[in-house]
């Protein structure tokens, strides 16, 4: 076989993958949609579910999955940007930095229902946090750091070190050339990896079955004090997700519409996440513009 | 005898066990263009890079003996090196900006260092890009970005970046050697410019540039300094042969 026809085989090869795993893909998400498009209604988005008769929504549920992506990022970011800057830039190579390299590698690859246990044990009976968001914003913190950290530490060691060092040569100082030359230039790539983070609390289910709970208490969306007990709002209350709601309707769902509504549920999800990712990616470009300055 | 702006003295880097630079001892003076030319691989680059401290940065390369400016060793673990660096502007052989506009780049440094005056500092972006002859090309885009100049008008930028700081000494590494031949012009003009108020350390591998704009060389090979002298005798009358061999083209 000469290099040319070598060549044409391994072209023909690579795209059909590519279109098989596009085709996959599509399909997927064709289905879900298909299913589920026609079952979103606004109706369906705001008002709470029903237990046996038909007709219930998933308001409480869709509100719980944002508030929860807030709590986690909230606790997450801080976290992963610090110890991903201190992995990168401070940090002296050697055995020390390997380690940690690698329990955070073994943190990521922790299967989410021994992380939910894990959140049962500790976070919700011995720290006595109970069931509620805040349990399942720690929970979901605890594998969603080692991306957080991976993703900060690789988008500052793809800064050319040129430009690390010019500031340098000016005379600023290390934080200084850290947080305004290298973190600007890093700042797409470190957005990307906290969409896929919070893609990760969006859709997970596992690990809040035992931290968030499966239950909402009847929520009153016209209280806002974080304090009371039946506020959205407050962070120590109960909270079933709609990744949960879909696995619980969908394993023991007594309304008769209830494989329409997880369908429709799941819709929800997917759109949101897109829609999350999307904007994020926007977000991240308007974000390098303002900072870089360029076209 | 023009006045010491930066004098090395028996100075090695050590990567790991491998010496890159062993023993050099050099003296730059002042209002002066020292190059320094040496076949790839000599340690005149890794020198250079010590001078501001910028191999602290490398890990595991250690930089021995002293590094003299105006009677301080800068070389040493006492010495500020944030402080320092203000004093030495460094030119990269890639131009560098920051990914911020044109004014950004020269405004950031001197912001740092306290200047907060907006006139000021306007004052200091058009002083600076004057100096590296930049001012005419930019001064209707100067909230634009510097990624959008060319490669040339970048590198003059860098150079209008470094001297916004005042520092007195500039050391540049083959400032030209990424550049088109009508852009090295320009930056070989510049750099006989500034040669009247700073003490400028140049690696260069174009011998041609070393002898249009230096008044001192140094040819570097295997890490040792094997002839310092000024650059008409070091171009017409070398000492020695391996520097006759190296400026003639035999090898390097």
């Amino acid at each position: 076989m000469n290099a040319k026809t070598a060549d044409k085989i391994a072209t023909a090869l690579i795209v059909t993958i590519a279109a098989i795993i596009i085709l996959i893909l599509a399909g997927l998400l064709g289905y879900i949609l298909i299913r589920g498009v026609g079952h979103i209604s606004f109706d369906f988005l705001t008002s709470p579910p029903e237990t046996i008769r038909a007709g219930g929504g998933i308001g409480p549920q869709l509100f719980n999955s944002l508030f929860l992506l807030v709590l986690t990022m909230i606790i997450t970011i801080p976290l992963g940007l610090g110890a991903g800057i201190y992995m990168s830039e401070y940090a002296k190579p050697g055995r020390g930095t390997d380690f940690i390299r690698l329990v955070v590698e073994v943190l990521s690859s922790f299967p989410s229902i021994v992380v939910g246990l894990f959140g049962l044990l500790v976070i919700v009976n011995l720290f006595g946090f109970g069931f509620s968001l805040f349990s399942g914003a720690l929970a979901l913190t605890v594998f969603n750091l080692p991306l957080m950290v991976r993703i900060t530490e690789q988008g500052l060691k793809s800064v050319p070190r040129e430009q690390k060092e010019a500031g340098l040569a000016l005379g600023l100082s290390k934080w200084k050339t850290i947080r305004s030359i290298m973190l600007p230039i890093a700042i797409p790539v470190i957005l990307t990896g906290t969409i896929l983070a919070a893609g990760r609390v969006f859709g997970e289910a596992a690990a809040l079955l035992f931290t968030a709970g499966m239950s909402s208490p009847r929520l009153d969306f016209s209280d806002w004090n974080p304090l009371s007990p039946f506020s959205p709002l407050n962070p120590f209350r109960p909270a079933e997700t709609l990744a949960v709601h879909i696995w619980k309707i969908n394993s023991e769902g007594l309304a008769p519409d209830a494989p329409e509504i997880a369908a429709g549920a799941s819709a929800v999800l997917i759109i949101t996440v897109l829609l999350f990712n999307m904007i994020a990616r926007w977000f991240g470009r308007y974000v390098h513009r303002k900072f870089t300055a360029t076209k | 005898m023009q006045d010491i702006g930066l004098s090395a003295h028996k100075l090695s880097v050590h990567y790991g066990e491998k010496a890159a630079v062993k023993n050099v001892s050099l003296d730059f003076a002042d209002r002066q263009v020292t190059a320094l030319i040496g076949p790839s691989g000599c340690g005149k680059s890794t020198f250079l890079r010590s001078l501001n401290r910028m191999n602290d940065l490398i890990p595991g390369a250690r930089v021995t003996g002293d590094i003299w400016i105006g009677g301080e060793n800068i070389n040493s673990p006492q010495t500020d090196v944030v402080l320092l660096r203000q004093k030495i502007g460094m030119v990269w052989q890639r131009p560098n900006p920051f990914h911020k506009s044109i004014y950004e780049n020269i405004a950031f440094g001197p912001r740092y260092h306290g200047i907060r005056d907006k006139k000021k500092l306007d004052e200091i972006v058009e002083q600076s890009l004057r100096r590296a002859a930049l001012w005419e090309e930019t001064k209707d885009r100067l909230h634009n970005s510097a990624l959008a100049l060319s490669g040339g008008q970048q590198q003059r930028l860098c150079i209008a970046r470094s001297i916004a700081v005042k520092p007195s000494i500039i050391l540049m590494d083959e400032p030209a050697s990424a550049l088109d031949p009508v852009s090295t012009a320009k930056i070989e003009e510049l750099i006989a410019e500034l040669k009247q108020d700073y003490c400028i350390v140049i690696v260069t591998h174009n011998m041609y540039q070393a002898a249009r704009i230096s008044q001192k060389t140094a040819f570097f090979m295997l890490g040792e300094v094997e002839e310092y002298d000024d650059t008409d005798k070091i171009f017409t009358n070398p000492q020695k042969i391996s520097t006759s061999d190296y400026i003639t083209g035999r090898f390097g």
